[in-house]
């Protein structure tokens, strides 16, 4: 075989390759990170350097961008992956990952610290009961969320519109509308140090290996994608749709409080108004950036991901490219309306007539 | 471009990723006649006619059309319909949600002088092309609420209803009874007398001889040959499909066995399903071989969909190999060793965007639960032996099943069903779309399923294809069950039996 025609056939197999959009999308954020940093003089690497510091709250750790974004991008992970099989099995979002986030802190912080306490060092119940609590709180808003889509058939948007307006006042209204802080180091630990790695990243790569192994090990993966590409023929198929939707939303609303056990550990304390706040359109905007359809069917889970550390990374570049928390959300917008784009069937098209045009000049 | 030609496609070839679907393949369709274009399963048929109605994008090859100069080229069914080709696809690609009337004006609706829709008018305006087909339906019902045979003659009207000077049918007869047909036909002779050149694709071979006038042969994406319909009497045109000569179907036969002493495999006392089918009763034997006959809309696949759990039955009681059952859903149906293909192959069979393999496994699968995943090696060993056994054609068993043809995707679904070895299998209409070379063995693989000791309740429009299978056939009529006939069954019997006369 000819040289040419074997690259030919590497370049196929890419173009193929599910995980091509995320990783060229995470490829362009490290680039303009090397030449920013190349432009004001430093070393063009120091994106990627790592190195171990000697703190004195936390001892020795890992320091570097690269941890800072994977450490900080944890929540939006964690809540890709319930997002990721909501998505798939009912073509939908669910819109309340955030709030919900925020109720299950609200609730854990409310329990530790006692109802009307605004700030407490010792905790009024074992950590594991309030950790229990957030994680019971975020599965029954994920069952309520997938009652609504599965058996009452609500739109998933209009469905998870409710807990999104009502989540964060149902935990204010659990605090007794202070901010509860719980400054107690076996609660903190959960957005602090194991050893020299943050805990978060602990906690995000147990999830997703956690889930992978589920769906490697387990049909769960090819009955959602089924249900999702067509609910009515995975029925006569002998597959429970209404089951196997309810249990993607219950998925969601678990992982959405493991995310809010991460960001209120972080700040030692349930600021109902700020935690989780704007992160379900992150996870949402995972899923997409992640190569997958958000008209539900075939997902990847790996996709979503990468999709989520980028959006954290692209996040960090802004700040670190001097732009203010402000001002963020416009460069976001137009790196979505980017990947929309190139996303779209008739982009794709044009690109396929412009290749075979070219091809056809070639030739001639 | 002679005198009385309307449309010529030359050398066209077409390529999807690892098949060559259409290699040089030449049509030419004259004014006033019906065209067949035979071929079997995955032969290049819809694709050719995707090709000359601009949804594919075919690399060489010139389609030239009567009354415009140069080669045309079209980029959507709009664009053909523009150019006067009105197109009726293999599935019916209509909008359920919206009313009959809707769907036969959708894109085109009449306006009243302020420009808005004129509902009016074309609620009756439909109801009138309905009418004159000889349809029964109210057209301002959603499209869904009506059998796939209906949606098919609406899919139908549509394309008939507009300016056309060529007329492309793909396999529009699939899912109709013979009264339909010849309601279609009737509309085609019509059309033909008006100038109009018809395109025709059916595995029907009794069609073909009834109305076309020229025969258009491809097999395996090339063109075997243009033939006067004299020319080509039904071995032969077998042999030009298949490229070998074929054993006919004649030799099929049941084994005539006497099932009274046969233990029982299912027992149906007053079963129904509210506005479907009316109160029924129904026992099967084991190893027996039951056909259900009845005009469309007569309530075939409904007694079979309350059977299974489709439709949950809202009276009466079953039993499975003499044990009371409750099937609340087609899962507790399955556990019971049931299996039901449906007829609806698009909205009920097949899951589009998984793999050939992905699709035969899912059922089996779903029967062993969640946590029993199937091993990669165990699927892709049964994938092959049913992409095997009933001759699927496709580039791979990872292939997405959307990219096969319309009757290996019911190949696929059939193994689905094979594949979970059950004990009693419905088969709605299961050669739908199925070649002749390949209906032959399906009708086999039947029998040989009763020769095993399995029942099977096997619904089909064709009664030729039923009788040469079942032992026994009950008769249906406006969601009722009005007779069983399982002594001398006939054509003649049957038909007269359907149709309301003393059976
Ligand atoms: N979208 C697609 N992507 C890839 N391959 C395709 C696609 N559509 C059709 N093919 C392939 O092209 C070949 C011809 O298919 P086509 O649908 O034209 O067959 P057909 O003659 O209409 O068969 P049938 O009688 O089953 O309808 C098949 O091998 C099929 O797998
Ligand atoms: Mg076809």
């Amino acid at each position: 075989m000819s040289k040419k025609s074997n690259s030919k056939i590497y370049w196929n197999k890419l173009k193929n390759w599910p995980l091509l959009l995320p990783v060229i999308a995470l490829i362009l954020v490290m680039a303009v990170n090397i030449i920013h940093d190349a432009a004001i003089g430093e070393n063009p690497l120091s994106f990627f350097m790592i190195s171990l510091r000697n703190t004195t709250t936390s001892g020795t750790i890992l320091y570097g961008r690269i941890i800072d974004i994977i450490n900080r991008g944890s929540e939006v992970a964690i809540l890709a992956i319930g997002m990721t099989l909501v998505v798939s099995a009912s073509a939908g979002t669910d819109i309340s990952v955030g709030s919900v986030m925020s109720l299950c802190a609200s609730f854990m912080c409310m329990m530790l610290a006692g109802y009307g306490v605004s700030s407490t060092t010792t905790l009024a119940m074992p950590l594991a009961i309030g950790l229990l609590c957030a994680v019971v709180m975020g599965i029954v808003c994920g069952a309520f969320n997938g009652t609504l889509v599965a058996h009452l058939k609500i739109q998933p948007m209009v469905a998870t519109l409710i807990l999104y307006s009502a989540a964060r006042a149902i935990g204010l209204l659990l605090c007794n509308d202070l901010i509860v802080y719980v400054r107690n180091p076996s609660f903190a630990y959960f957005g602090a140090f194991t050893g020299p790695i943050p805990t978060p990243i602990i906690i995000t790569a147990i999830c997703i290996i956690i889930v992978s192994l589920v769906l490697k090990k387990t049909a769960l993966g090819m009955y959602i994608q089924s249900v999702g590409i067509n609910a009515r023929a995975s029925r006569i198929a002998g597959l429970n749709s209404r089951l196997l939707i309810f249990l993607a939303y219950t998925l969601c609303g678990l992982f959405a409080a493991i995310a809010g056990i991460v960001a209120s550990s972080r700040i030692t304390s349930a600021d109902s108004n700020n935690i989780g706040l704007y992160l379900e359109m992150d996870a949402i905007l995972s899923v997409a950036l992640g190569g997958n359809s958000l008209g539900g069917g075939k997902f990847n889970l790996a996709g979503s991901i990468i999709g989520a550390y980028t959006i954290q990374a692209i996040t960090t570049t802004l700040y670190a490219l001097g732009v203010s928390t402000n001002q963020a959300p416009v460069f976001k917008a137009i790196i979505v309306i980017l990947i929309v784009v190139i996303e779209a069937p008739p982009f794709k098209a044009f690109v396929r007539k412009f290749n075979a045009s070219r091809a056809a000049a070639r030739e001639v | 471009m002679e005198n009385n030609v309307v449309l010529r496609a030359r050398g066209i070839s077409m390529t999807f990723p690892g098949v060559k679907a259409l290699d040089n393949v030449q049509l030419t369709l004259r004014k006033g006649e019906i065209h067949a274009l035979m071929g079997e399963n995955g032969a290049g048929k819809s694709t050719l006619i995707k090709c000359l109605t601009g949804i594919n994008d075919f690399e060489a090859g010139e389609i030239h059309i009567d009354g415009i100069n140069g080669t045309i080229k079209n980029h959507s069914t709009r664009d053909a319909q523009n150019v006067g080709i009105s197109t009726v696809y293999q599935e019916v690609n209509l909008c359920p949600n919206l009313s009959v009337a809707e769907n036969l004006f959708i894109g085109r609706e009449p306006l009243t002088k302020l420009h808005t829709i004129d509902r009016k008018s074309y609620n009756s305006r439909s109801q009138k092309i309905m009418d004159e087909l000889g349809i029964s339906v109210d057209v301002t019902q959603n499209l869904e609420n009506y059998s796939l045979a209906i949606q098919q003659m609406v899919a139908i009207a549509r394309a008939v209803d507009m300016e056309c000077k060529v007329l492309i049918l793909d396999e529009p007869t699939s899912s109709l009874d013979d009264e339909e047909v010849e309601k279609l036909f009737k509309l085609m002779r019509k059309l033909k007398e008006k100038g109009v050149g018809i395109l025709f694709v059916t595995h029907f071979l009794e069609q073909v001889y009834a109305v076309c006038d020229r025969i258009t042969v491809l097999r395996n994406g090339t063109f075997v040959g243009e033939y006067p319909i004299s020319e080509l009497p039904r071995v032969k045109l077998v042999a030009a499909m298949m490229g070998k000569y074929l054993n006919d179907l004649e030799s099929i036969h049941k084994e005539n066995k006497d099932f009274t002493n046969a233990p029982m495999e299912i027992s149906a006392k007053g079963l129904s399903h509210t506005g479907t089918v009316k109160p029924f009763d129904l026992d099967i034997h084991k190893g027996e071989v039951v056909g259900v006959a009845g005009l469309l809309g007569s309530g075939r696949s409904e007694l079979a969909r309350a059977i299974y759990g489709a439709d949950k039955a809202n009276t009466g009681t079953l039993e499975v190999d003499g044990k009371p059952v409750k099937i609340n859903q087609p899962i507790d149906a399955m556990n019971k060793g049931m299996g039901m293909l449906p007829d609806d192959r698009k909205a009920e069979g097949i899951i589009a965007d998984l793999s050939v393999r992905e699709n035969i496994i899912l059922a089996l699968q779903a029967k062993r639960g969640m946590f029993k995943l199937l091993s990669r090696a165990k699927q892709e060993e049964i994938a092959d032996r049913y992409i095997d056994l009933v001759q699927i054609k496709t580039a791979s068993r990872e292939t997405l099943i959307k990219q096969l043809s319309g009757g290996n995707q019911q190949k696929v679904i059939l193994a689905r069903w094979l594949a979970t070895d059950p004990d009693f299998l419905i088969l709605d209409e299961p050669t739908r779309g199925i070649d002749i070379g390949t209906k032959s063995e399906i009708q086999k693989l039947i029998i040989k399923l009763a020769g095993e000791g399995k029942s099977v309740l096997f619904i089909s429009s064709e009664i030729e294809e039923m009788l040469r299978t079942s032992n026994r056939m009950i008769i249906m009529r406006d969601g009722e069950k009005v007779g069983e006939l399982d002594r001398e069954l006939s054509q003649e019997g049957v038909m007269h039996a359907i149709a309301g006369g003393e059976g």
